[in-house]
């Protein structure tokens, strides 16, 4: 009886040492194996010693867990000022005996090998690191470079097997780099063979010259983990990685409404506007309109208090608020209010899943209520299609699952076929807006019109949209066609 | 040269060796008798040997980088060189020491 019953509690208690990487705790499910060694895989320049570094100083900082850097690539003083540009002052926790920075220098030609040897210099030096702060945390980075310093591999092998038995009775929990290979081995030397609980691989990849970087679990024993390629960035913050995949679609529906800054508008909503926490899509070919709505949707949540966040991913910041100025919309009141973020960026600067990260850190960051992205469809200006569908359902669950309305607009390019929309996500979205051109007696007239809204009443007569001094106002049609 | 030959059997060997070992394990043991027979046959009267016991001075290891044992490590003449192993090869010992070129 107790046999089975450990055997089954036993894979859920897997302990887990929580890196303090935002978005990697979320994906491993809680971080690394504790008391395990974790193998961390990537090309130069991934940002694996940043991530380890990043493990270690999260963990005496957060966790009041010590840790040991054995570096065989970088000294000491180099891999201080590293991590000096992402904010972290790795001097005062040297002092502090909170952490140890150890440069093993590795040099063939400085080394003469005749006959039998081990690695128990190696052992001895972590071993009097690990017990001269209390580790609890140990880096190795790089042990490849080993195989460059060292002739007898078939010695170096064993003593490699060694050192990872020998960590796991030391019970720390350890991240070991490793360089990813070009064949098909997932490392240069197939350290993979050593460690076997938990494997990360880091990617950089630079397509049509937009560079992107992901991070994969690729395996972790005994523990359910994501298991896509998500993005994550290096910035002065340090690494950030953005599990956005991992948020299911089990967010509360918040209540209440927002107003769309149309009083009209509104009324064709049951007279209350969107549903707080839903997704707006208003589409509609170039000049229907598309950022003046949405100007006005902003507008109206900033004049009831509400922060905003407006990225526009063609017009610069201060382009939007003179052109805005022209239809009776003041956005500048509300940026020195502190209300409204215009951030503007073309997606084609940074791959999608970069661009997509960075929208993701600005929501953190501001924190608001209501997000704009203007146009959406931009973003399918870089990567496959495919790949804009799915990242575009993440953002919108992520949204979501911070309440936060959102309203896309996307810019349709054919005219004959204006329910087309470009970016096939208009079936994501809980209320679609569809922007047109209108000519009735010889007049181009713009109009908007309901396509869907869920879990609403609403109006099925296309309006006529007017930008007048007095802000976005919805007429009527009915009697200029009849 | 001429230096070198008045600082013989002196109190400065002009060699400096350093050995660490990790315990009296029988390779360490195998290295220490290795070397002090090299020495004795090649650079009588003009060596000095101090052998470091890592598990008794863990500390020192960092300094020297000390990565393999065991380890010799040749401190003078500069510039230091190091040879790793049983030292049971004499003649990669010498290479490695530069004896030979130093005649």
């Amino acid at each position: 009886m107790a046999r089975t019953r450990r055997r089954t509690s036993d894979p859920g208690s897997l302990p887990k040492a929580p890196t303090g990487i935002p978005g990697l705790d979320e994906i491993t499910g809680g971080g690394l194996p504790r008391g395990r060694s974790t193998l961390v895989v990537g090309g130069p320049g991934c940002g694996k010693t940043l991530l380890a570094m990043e493990f270690l100083v999260c963990g005496t900082l957060q966790f009041k867990e010590p840790g040991v850097f054995v570096a065989f690539e970088e000294t000491e003083a180099e891999l201080a000022e590293n991590v000096r540009s992402l904010g972290y002052e790795i001097g005062s926790l040297v002092e502090n005996k909170q952490l140890v920075l150890d440069h093993v220098r590795v040099e063939r030609s400085e080394i003469e090998e005749t006959g039998d040897y081990d690695l128990e210099g190696l052992f001895v030096r972590l071993g009097y690191a690990i017990d001269s702060v209390g580790a609890k945390r140990v880096v190795i980075d790089t042990l490849e470079v080993l195989f460059a310093g060292l002739q007898d591999h078939a010695i170096l092998r064993a003593e490699l097997r060694r050192l990872f038995r020998w960590l796991k009775e030391r019970e720390v929990t350890a991240i070991v780099t490793a360089e990813r290979g070009p064949g098909s081995g997932m490392t240069r030397h197939g350290l993979e063979e050593y460690v076997s609980d938990c494997v990360i691989v880091l990617d950089h990849r630079v397509d049509h010259q937009v560079s992107t970087r992901r991070l994969r679990v690729v395996k972790y024993r005994g523990s359910a983990h994501g298991a896509n390629e998500y993005p994550f960035l290096i910035d002065a913050g340090g690494l950030e990685v953005f599990p956005i995949t991992s948020l299911g679609l089990d967010y509360p529906a918040p209540a209440g409404y927002v107003p769309s800054g149309i009083p009209e508008l509104d009324e064709a909503f049951d007279g209350r506007g969107f549903r707080r926490g839903s997704s707006v899509f208003v589409s509609g070919t170039a000049g229907t309109g598309k950022t003046s709505v949405s100007a006005g949707f902003v507008n109206a949540a900033c004049a009831r208090g509400e922060r905003c966040l407006f990225l526009s991913m063609e017009e610069s910041a201060d382009q939007i608020v003179r052109n805005m100025r022209s239809i009776g919309i003041n956005l500048e009141r509300w940026r020195k209010r502190g209300l409204l973020q215009l951030q503007s960026s073309r997606p084609t600067l940074y791959g999608l899943e970069s661009h997509l990260a960075t929208i993701y850190k600005a929501v953190r960051d501001f924190d608001p209520r209501i997000v704009v992205v203007d146009p959406i469809t931009n973003l399918g200006a870089v990567g496959s299609d495919p790949d804009v569908t799915a990242a575009i359902t993440r953002l919108l669950d992520f949204l979501k699952s911070k309440q936060i309305t959102g309203l896309f607009t996307a810019l349709t390019s054919n005219p004959d076929d204006p329910e087309h929309s470009e970016v096939g996500v208009s079936s994501w979205m809980d209320t679609w807006i569809q922007l047109r051109t209108l000519e009735s007696e010889g007049k181009r007239r713009r109009g908007l019109y309901v396509i869907k809204s869920r879990g609403m009443p609403h109006s099925d007569s296309i309006h006529a949209l007017r930008f007048t001094a007095r802000g976005i106002r919805l007429g009527s049609f009915a009697r200029e066609r009849t | 040269m001429s230096d070198t030959r008045s600082a013989r059997g002196g109190t400065a060997e002009r060699w400096q060796l350093r050995l660490y070992v990790a315990g009296q394990t029988p390779r360490c043991l195998a290295a220490f008798a290795n070397l002090r027979k090299i020495c004795e046959e090649h650079l009588k009267g003009q060596y000095h040997i101090e052998v470091i016991d890592l598990l008794e001075t863990p500390a020192l290891a960092r300094g020297d980088q000390i990565l393999a044992i065991p380890t010799l490590v040749r401190k003078l003449p500069e510039p230091v060189r190091k040879i790793i192993g049983d030292l049971s090869n004499t003649e990669h010992v010498l290479v490695g020491l530069d004896v030979r070129r130093m005649g």
